[in-house]
C-alpha cells in the first residue's frame, strides 16, 4: 500500500496517526530516563491519550525515576508513588476516594513496570481484578528488574542475560501476565508496543471508554538492559513482534483478536526469531537448541491464528 | 445512649461516627469481628462509606494510603500477623504524613500461632512513627477513635488505637454511645490542602535526595533527613496536641482528662506498678488489696505510648520508691521496650525510683491475681535487690 493509502485507511478505521495525534504534553522533556528508552515513548504518547483529568499510581521503577527528584517532577498529571506490592491496591483506593468524594469521570490509572505487576505486585492486581476495581493498569515490560540494575523478572524471556542470569542467561520461559490477568474475566486486556506507540494511543482511549479493571501490557526496549545502541529501539521493538515473539492483541469481553502489526502477519512469512535475537547483547549465551525450540514455539503459537 | 456491646463493636460505632469515607480491611481473630460490622454498617446503608474487601493487609494499607492522599478519611484495622504483614506500608503512611486511623485489637505473634491477647505486635512497630494510643476499656475504645481522627487529621500523623485481644475485644461492657450530631461538631471533614487533584497536579512521595534541592521556582526545600526530623518534631507536639484535643473532647462529652497516662491511686504512693491496657484494671484490685495491708501503691497506665509522655511519667514517678513495669511484650534479648523507656525516662531525675520488669501474659497466658499481688510484693518488700533482668511472671518452667 503507497502512503497515502495506508493514510486513508487509518482515518477509515478511526486509528489514531501522527496527524490528529494531540499536540498537548503531559511529561516535560529532559526527564531522566535514558536516551532511546521505550518506556519513555509510551508514557509521553500514554498520557496523552489520557489526558488532564488523570490520577496516577506509580510503584518504585525506572518511571519513578523518570518522573524525577524531588522538588522536581517531570509529569504534569498527579501521580502518588507507592510501596512496590501495592499498585493494584493503591489505585483501589484512589478510586474509592473518588467515589466517597462524588468525583466522577477521573481515570485512575496505574502505571508499573513489569517486575512490580507480574511478580511482587501480582497480588494487589489480582485482588483489584477479582473485585472489578475501575482503574486502568498498564505495565511496561522491559523484561528485567531494570530500575535496580538488570536482574531477571518473572517476564525475563528465557536465555536472557541478567545480572542475576549473568552466565548461562535465564532458564525458565517468559511468565505470561496478560494471559493471567485475563483468566480473570476482566473486561479489556490488550498488548501493545513502544515500537507501535498509535496503536498503544489506541488501546488506551479505547480501554477509556469501558468500565472496570482494563490491562495493557506493553512491551518497551530497554537500551542498557537490553545491549543495544539508543538508536535501535524502534526497531527492536518491531522486530519482537514481526518475527512473532511478542504479539498485539486485545481480548474484549473474553473475545481474543490480533492486532495491528500482529493482525498484518497473519498467514505472512515472518523473519526468524533469530534477527531479533542478533540485535541485542543479552541474548548472547543462547545455544542453536535454545533457539530452536524458540522457534518451534512461535511457529506452533502462529499455526493456531 | 447506653449500649452493652463488645470492644470491637465499640471501635465499629466510633468509626461509624466518624464519617470514615473509605474502609479497607482483611479478617483476622481477634479483629474480625470489627471489620464484619463495619461491612454489615455499609452494606446496610447505615453508614455511607466505601468498604473495600481488599485481599491482604498490605494492600489494606495501601488502599488507606491512596484513598487519604487523594483526600478520603480513611479507615483499617488488624491484629498481630496482619499488622507485621503492614509493616512497609506503617512506614509508607507516616513518611507521606497521612492521617489514617487503624485499630489494633492486640495478639501475639507467631511462630508458634497464638491467636491470644498479649502486645507484641504494636509495641514491635513502636519506631515506625504512627501515634499510638492504648484503651483500657470499651468507653475509651469509642472515644480514642473518635479523637484519633481529630489527632490524625491535626497532626497529620496517622494513629494507632490498640486494645487488647478478646480481653476487650471480644467481652460485652456497658459504654456511652455518643450522638452523631455531638461527634460532627467535635470532628470536621478532613479538607486536606495537598491531595491528588487533576487541577492541581502534584507528585507525591517522590524520590529524595540525601540534601536540601531548589525548586524549579529557585526555593529551598527539604532533603530527606529535613523531613524525618520534621515529623519527629511534629510527634513530640503530638502530645500537647493530644491534651488539647482531649479537653475538648471532655468539655463536650464529660469523659476524658487522662489522654497521657492514667493513675489510680498514686498520688501518695510509695509505690507504682505500670503497664498498659486492659491489665491496669486489674491491677487496681490488687492495689486495693496491698493498701488494705498498709501497702501504699498505685498503678498508671500508659495510654500513650508514641510519641512517649515522659515528661507526665517523670512527674508522677519521681520521687517514688519503686516503679514496677508489667508488660506483655519484650525486646527479645533486652528487656521490655517500655521498662526501657520509663528507665531512660528517669535518668535525668535527682529522685529516681527503682524500676523493676516483669513479662507477663504472652500468647494469652492467664494472669492470676494472686501471682500479681506475690510479684509486686515482692518488689514492694525489697525494692533495692531486685536486678535489671525482666523477672517473668506465671511461668512453668
Ligand atoms: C519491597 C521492595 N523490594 C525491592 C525493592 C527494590 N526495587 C525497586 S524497583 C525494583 C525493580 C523494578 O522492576 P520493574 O517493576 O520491572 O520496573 P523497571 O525497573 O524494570 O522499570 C526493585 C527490585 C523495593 N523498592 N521494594
Ligand atoms: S534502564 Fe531501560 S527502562 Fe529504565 S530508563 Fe533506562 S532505558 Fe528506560
Ligand atoms: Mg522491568
Amino acid at each position: 500500500m503507497d502512503r497515502l493509502k495506508i493514510i486513508k485507511k487509518n482515518i477509515m478505521e478511526k486509528k489514531t496517526t501522527i496527524l490528529n495525534l494531540t499536540e498537548e504534553e503531559f511529561v516535560h522533556s529532559g526527564n531522566r530516563a535514558c536516551s532511546g528508552c521505550g518506556l519513555s515513548i509510551i508514557y509521553r504518547i500514554g498520557l496523552k491519550a489520557l489526558g488532564k483529568n488523570t490520577i496516577l499510581v506509580v510503584p518504585p521503577s525506572c518511571l519513578t525515576v523518570l518522573q524525577g527528584l524531588y522538588p522536581v517532577a517531570s509529569t504534569k498529571l498527579p501521580c502518588v508513588n507507592v510501596t512496590f506490592a501495592s499498585t493494584g491496591a493503591a489505585a483501589t483506593g484512589v478510586r474509592g476516594a473518588m467515589k466517597a468524594l462524588k468525583k466522577e469521570n477521573v481515570n485512575v490509572v496505574a502505571w508499573a513496570g513489569d517486575g512490580g505487576t507480574g511478580d511482587i505486585g501480582i497480588q494487589a492486581l489480582s485482588g483489584a481484578c477479582e473485585r472489578g476495581e475501575d482503574i486502568i493498569y498498564i505495565c511496561y515490560d522491559n523484561e528485567a528488574y531494570m530500575n535496580t540494575g538488570v536482574q531477571r523478572s518473572g517476564t525475563t524471556p528465557q536465555g536472557v542475560l541478567t545480572t542475576t542470569t549473568p552466565i548461562k542467561g535465564k532458564l525458565q520461559e517468559k511468565k505470561d501476565v496478560p494471559s493471567i490477568i485475563a483468566a480473570h474475566g476482566i473486561g479489556y486486556v490488550a498488548t501493545a508496543s513502544a515500537a507501535y506507540p498509535l496503536d498503544f494511543y489506541d488501546k488506551v482511549k479505547k480501554a477509556m471508554t469501558i468500565s472496570g479493571p482494563r490491562y495493557i501490557h506493553v512491551h518497551t526496549p530497554c537500551p542498557p538492559g537490553w545491549s543495544f545502541d539508543t538508536r535501535f529501539t524502534i526497531k527492536v521493538g518491531k522486530l519482537a513482534v514481526k518475527s512473532g515473539l511478542f504479539d498485539l492483541y486485545e481480548i474484549e469481553d473474553g473475545e481474543f483478536q490480533l492486532t495491528g502489526e500482529s493482525k498484518r502477519l497473519v498467514g505472512k512469512e515472518k523473519p526468524p526469531v533469530t534477527d531479533y535475537f542478533n540485535s541485542q547483547g543479552r541474548f548472547k549465551s543462547l545455544d542453536a537448541e535454545l533457539v530452536k525450540t524458540v522457534q518451534e514455539r512461535v511457529d506452533t503459537k502462529w499455526a493456531k491464528y | 445512649m447506653h449500649i452493652i456491646e463488645s470492644g470491637n463493636v465499640a471501635a465499629a460505632t466510633g468509626v461509624k461516627l466518624s464519617r470514615a469515607q473509605v474502609i479497607a480491611a482483611y479478617p483476622i481473630t481477634p479483629q474480625t469481628p470489627l471489620t464484619e460490622k463495619l461491612s454489615e454498617f455499609v452494606e446496610s446503608e447505615e453508614f455511607d462509606a466505601q468498604y473495600i474487601p481488599v485481599e491482604s493487609e498490605h494492600s489494606a494499607m495501601a488502599v488507606c494510603i491512596a484513598a487519604s492522599s487523594a483526600g478520603a478519611r480513611a479507615f483499617t484495622a488488624t491484629s498481630a500477623n496482619g499488622l507485621l504483614y503492614m509493616s512497609e506500608q506503617l512506614h509508607w503512611a507516616v513518611g507521606a504524613r497521612l492521617p489514617l486511623v487503624m485499630c489494633v485489637a492486640n495478639r501475639g505473634i507467631g511462630a508458634p500461632w497464638t491467636v491470644w491477647n498479649d502486645q507484641q505486635d504494636t509495641m514491635s512497630q513502636r519506631d515506625a512513627g504512627w501515634i499510638q494510643i492504648y484503651a483500657n476499656d470499651h468507653q475509651q475504645i469509642i472515644d480514642s477513635v473518635i479523637k484519633a481522627f481529630r489527632l490524625a487529621q491535626t497532626v497529620s500523623i496517622p494513629v494507632m488505637v490498640c486494645y487488647d485481644g478478646y480481653i476487650l475485644s471480644h467481652t460485652y461492657m456497658p459504654f456511652e454511645q455518643p450522638d452523631q450530631e455531638q461527634v460532627d461538631s467535635f470532628l470536621p471533614p478532613f479538607a486536606p490542602k495537598n491531595f491528588l487533584d487533576p487541577e492541581n497536579p502534584g507528585n507525591f512521595n517522590t524520590v529524595t535526595l540525601p540534601d536540601v534541592r531548589p525548586g524549579v521556582d529557585g526555593k529551598i526545600e527539604p532533603g530527606y533527613i529535613e523531613i524525618r526530623h520534621n515529623l519527629h518534631e511534629d510527634l513530640r507536639t503530638a502530645l500537647d496536641t493530644y491534651e488539647e484535643i482531649d479537653k475538648e473532647f471532655e468539655e463536650q462529652f464529660g469523659r476524658g482528662g487522662n489522654p497521657l497516662i492514667e493513675q489510680y491511686k498514686c498520688d501518695d504512693a510509695e509505690f507504682v506498678a505500670v503497664c498498659i491496657g486492659s491489665l491496669s484494671y486489674q491491677l487496681r484490685d490488687v492495689i486495693d488489696i496491698m493498701r488494705d495491708d498498709g501497702m501504699k501503691i498505685g498503678v498508671m497506665s500508659v495510654q500513650m505510648y508514641r510519641p512517649f509522655p515522659d515528661e507526665a511519667i517523670v512527674a508522677v514517678l519521681a520521687g517514688k520508691k519503686c516503679a514496677i513495669v508489667l508488660e506483655k511484650a519484650l525486646s527479645y534479648g533486652n528487656q521490655g521496650a517500655l521498662y526501657g523507656d520509663i528507665k531512660s525516662a528517669l535518668y535525668n531525675s535527682d529522685t529516681k525510683p527503682h524500676v523493676h520488669n516483669y513479662i507477663l501474659g504472652l500468647g494469652g497466658r492467664e494472669i492470676k491475681t494472686q501471682h500479681l499481688l506475690d510479684a509486686l510484693t515482692e518488689s514492694c518488700t525489697s525494692p533495692d535487690t531486685i536486678g535489671d533482668t525482666p523477672r517473668w511472671i506465671g511461668l512453668k518452667l
